[in-house]
């Protein structure tokens, strides 16, 4: 099928609804955007925006509505008619082929290059050096997808969008894995795009969506609530709008804990997947009762720490001094037993086992442990009677305690990791990138949490990318470049451009 | 969404799915010239006529039954079996060498060794494959197959060699390799006079009871079902996935050698060549056939011993080769798990639906 080379003057969604078993997904929701605007849709997690947009992909059929390109009626049955037709998503879940390098995974879309017996991977080549050029956006076409960090594969998206001649393009939550700089830049970069295409996009981060949209519209439960220009509203009119109440996330204001060192990293050398140190020397200390927030774009050796520590991952050297016992190399069963909790990066596939119910997900690392179980006897009652309560105190949305943990929504999933490893009662709590995609009312929620936990006197590492979140929580702050601490700031010294500057590798602010 | 009709829909698809797979079974036995109508219902009812021959259908359950259970445990853990035919021929074989070697032992000492030495030789059969994806993630596929080879030429070795049967090299017996016939103290009773039926039947369903509580009411269990269900998940839970893999893999091997130490000491009374006859690989239809769960592959092997009863009856009764119902087997297999899919997809039922309700419904109606 060829695409398009039509420019795309408007684009038009009429009363459309989808209904998904036991839940109207979308309910009656019309958009427009026109010629080189940018709409910014916004919402809570499951307020539909996901749906909408895999409906103008062509990934679900609508139940009812249509949709609208330059005021013809177009039906999309498959993603090809929607890429014919010039528009082009960024999902929020990267659908990439993990076991093929970025250059063969743009090759599968890329048309232009197949012939009947020949794939000319050379020409996708040139096509990728050239659109990476064009919109400074550089990835390494012969890595491989699983060895890329989220923050990467993001940017193989984008390319690979790009690439295949998106006229339209849908970006699903774009900036989630991206420094301060580089939003600014894909801010510029997008706005300048406006002259050739049209742009939807969908975020969380209100302050973006005030600097980037045109037009905002604002969905909850499916439906549309709001619709308006963005220069007329402000950011926390469009927070009360989206969530039906004001939110105000919490802040850590109290003075730099001085308690004892909990866990010290000594000279830390570790392999990433691919095999070359993700870690390079790496030195840090925390505190108990102090929260030192990891900051840095993904895939600079966040991973790789996080599993170190956790006994997931193969330390080459060094020492992980946890209270003075050395947790190199210890299985993932010693560093639990030692106190460790860990909310890890990939919540659906490591934090819980998707299609165990809620309260086995919630014993998950105390099945044997004698509250939970006698002479290998699972104790039903202690473990339902765990899991209610857990559900009330930590607030998970689910129907019962008995339904698969993978069923729940990002933000609830989260809640049931967060429940297992705060009330296991840990001497220390690594958090990695604990709010990602999740609305506001489960971050604040998570966030007080933490705070709680900090002031019990738990020490906390929290690995993140948003800056927001790392200077709302943190005493301290330690960025982290290509698999050292670049540098290590207090709180108070701290501002968004310092740290910008230091996660693009400048260790020196002057040289700016 | 009515519950009526969520019924309706289910019975229907049922309905439409047994046509069909009679339909397709009905085409091929007509290309070969058989009388369809007849055929089908000796499969289907001839070996239910007769208590006889219930128990017969039974008797081919038992050994399903005890090989599906193991297989459900490996797969549960995320290790997949295709080595239950070697593991049960190595069962035989540990079983025959106890009653050899000690006949004169009392049947209360005798029976319990044997059946143990038969698991044992079993769960040694299922920790290779266990071992070598642990350690050097070698692919169970291939180890398990590859061992059911050696399993079968040790399990000839052994009953052309060292366990033939003296009469059957003097005298030329049968002319087919086995032991000779074992010891009385390791006979299982035959319960109901004048049939084969054994209490190897209540060792399966005891078995099916321990499988369900260790896999659902024990920590162990609950570990093995995280690893197979999410090994990355279960890793960073503490839970060693290897080791429990191993354990998985000897659990399963044993099971299939209790299915053989059963089955020799129930049915056959010694160990002959042939005599796993496919049980190990029909265990997996089984076990999958049974949603992995004790409770659903109890009714599923007592299915499959139907189907291997029919097969035998209609080669007999209607003259339809048994091979012919070996392909019938493999349509109904299909047809059932792609049934089962149908039935599991919601998408589907909603969209049946809102169909069904626009017929029912007058449109005014619905716009009102």
């Amino acid at each position: 099928m060829e695409v398009t080379t039509k420019k795309i003057t408007s684009l038009r969604v009429e009363h459309i609804t989808k209904r998904f078993p036991g839940v109207l997904a979308s309910d009656d929701i019309s958009l427009s955007i026109g010629e080189g605007e940018i709409l910014a849709l916004v919402g809570e997690n499951g307020a539909g925006k996901t749906t909408l947009m895999n409906i103008l992909m062509g990934l679900y059929q609508p139940d009812e509505g249509r949709i609208l390109i330059n005021g013809e009626e177009v039906r999309f049955r498959s993603p090809n008619d929607a890429f014919a037709a010039g528009l082009g998503m960024v999902h929020q879940q990267y659908m990439l082929v993990p076991n093929m390098t970025v250059l063969e995974n743009i090759a599968l879309g890329y048309k232009q290059a197949w012939s009947p017996f020949k794939l000319d991977l050379g020409k996708v080549r040139e096509r990728i050096e050239e659109i990476s050029k064009k919109y400074g956006l550089f990835v390494d076409p012969d890595a491989f997808i699983w060895q890329l960090s989220v923050g990467e594969q993001q940017r193989v998206e984008l390319v690979k969008t790009l690439c295949l001649g998106a006229k339209f393009l849908i970006l699903d939550e774009p900036t989630s894995a991206l420094t301060p700089q580089e939003t600014d830049e894909l801010i510029v970069l997008l706005k300048r795009m406006t002259s050739e295409l049209s742009i939807i996009f969908i975020s969380h981060k209100l302050q973006e969506v005030k600097d980037l949209s045109n037009t905002i519209t604002i969905l909850r439960h499916g439906s549309v609530v709001f619709q308006g220009n963005t220069t007329d509203h402000s950011p926390s009119d469009i927070a009360a709008l989206m969530t039906g109440h004001e939110v105000e996330l919490p802040h850590n204001d109290e003075p730099p804990c001085e308690g004892a060192i909990a866990l010290n990293i000594k000279n830390l050398h570790v392999k990433s997947d691919r095999g070359f140190l993700a870690l390079n020397n790496l030195n840090l200390s925390i505190r108990s009762g102090e929260i030192v927030g990891l900051a840095g774009v993904s895939g600079n050796g966040q991973r790789e720490l996080a599993e170190a520590i956790n006994g997931l991952r193969k330390v080459e050297g060094g020492e992980i001094l946890f209270y003075g016992e050395d947790l190199a190399n210890k299985s993932p069963h010693h560093v639990i037993e030692a106190g460790m909790g860990y909310i890890p990066e990939e919540r659906n596939t490591e934090g819980i086992v998707p299609s165990f119910s809620i309260k086995e997900n919630l014993i998950l690392k105390d099945a044997s442990h004698p509250e939970f179980s006698k002479h290998t006897f699972l104790r039903n009652k202690e473990i339902e009677t765990n899991a209610t309560d857990l559900r009330v105190k930590f607030d998970i949305r689910s129907p019962n305690i008995a339904v698969a943990a993978g069923s729940l929504s990002g933000g609830n999933i989260q809640k049931v990791i967060l429940a297992r490893e705060i009330s296991r009662k840990p001497k220390f709590l690594i958090a990695v990138y604990p709010i990602r995609g999740l609305d506001l009312g489960a971050a604040e929620f998570i966030h007080r949490q933490l705070l709680e936990k900090r002031k019990e006197g738990i020490g906390i590492l929290l690995v993140s990318e948003e800056l927001d979140e790392i200077l709302d929580l943190s005493d301290r702050i330690a960025v982290i470049f290509k698999g050292q601490i670049q540098k290590i700031l207090d709180r108070k010294d701290a501002t968004r451009r310092s740290l910008g500057i230091l996660m693009a590798g400048v260790k020196d602010d002057q040289e700016i | 969404m009515t519950k009526k009709f969520k019924i309706l829909y289910k019975v229907s698809i049922i309905i439409l799915a047994i046509m069909a797979a009679m339909l397709l079974g009905a085409i091929i036995l007509w290309t070969i010239g058989a009388d369809v109508a007849k055929t089908y219902m000796v499969i289907l009812f001839e070996p239910l006529k007769t208590s006889l021959q219930i128990t017969e259908v039974l008797i081919r359950a038992i050994p399903l039954t005890i090989i599906a259970l193991g297989i459900s445990v490996a797969y549960r853990s995320g290790i997949i079996n295709i080595g239950a035919e070697g593991q049960m021929a190595m069962g035989i074989l540990g079983t025959t060498a106890i009653a050899l070697l000690f006949p004169t032992l009392p049947k209360p000492v005798l029976l319990p060794m044997a059946v143990l030495s038969g698991a044992l030789c079993g769960a040694f059969w299922g920790f290779i494959p266990g071992i070598l994806k642990a350690k050097l993630q070698v692919s169970e596929l291939l180890s398990t197959v590859m061992l059911n080879y050696i399993a079968a030429q040790f399990y000839t070795f052994f009953l052309r060699g060292p366990m033939l049967d003296p009469a059957e090299s003097t005298l030329g017996g049968s002319g087919t390799p086995q032991s000779m016939r074992l010891t009385k103290n390791i006979w299982l009773d035959r319960f109901i006079p004048g049939t084969r039926l054994h209490t190897g039947i209540f060792f399966a369903i005891f078995l099916a009871i321990i499988i369900y509580l260790l896999l659902w009411k024990t920590s162990t269990g609950m570990k093995m079902r995280a690893a197979g269900a999410s090994a990355r998940a279960a890793r960073y839970g503490g839970i060693s996935v290897t080791w429990y893999l191993v354990i998985a893999m000897a659990i399963s091997g044993a099971f299939a050698g209790m299915a053989g130490a059963i089955e020799i000491a129930g049915v056959h009374r010694r160990a002959i060549e042939g005599i796993t006859g496919g049980y190990g690989f029909s265990g997996i239809v089984v076990a999958l056939f049974g949603g992995l769960h004790p409770a659903g592959i109890i009714p599923a092997a007592f299915f499959f011993g139907l189907l291997i009863v029919g097969a035998d009856m209609t080669q007999r009764l209607v003259g339809v080769p048994a091979n012919m119902v070996n392909v019938l087997q493999g349509i109904i297999i299909l047809v059932i798990v792609s049934t089962k899919m149908v039935l599991a997809d919601p998408y589907l039922m909603e969209k049946v639906w809102r169909r069904y309700q626009k017929l029912t419904n007058p449109p005014k109606e619905v716009e009102a």
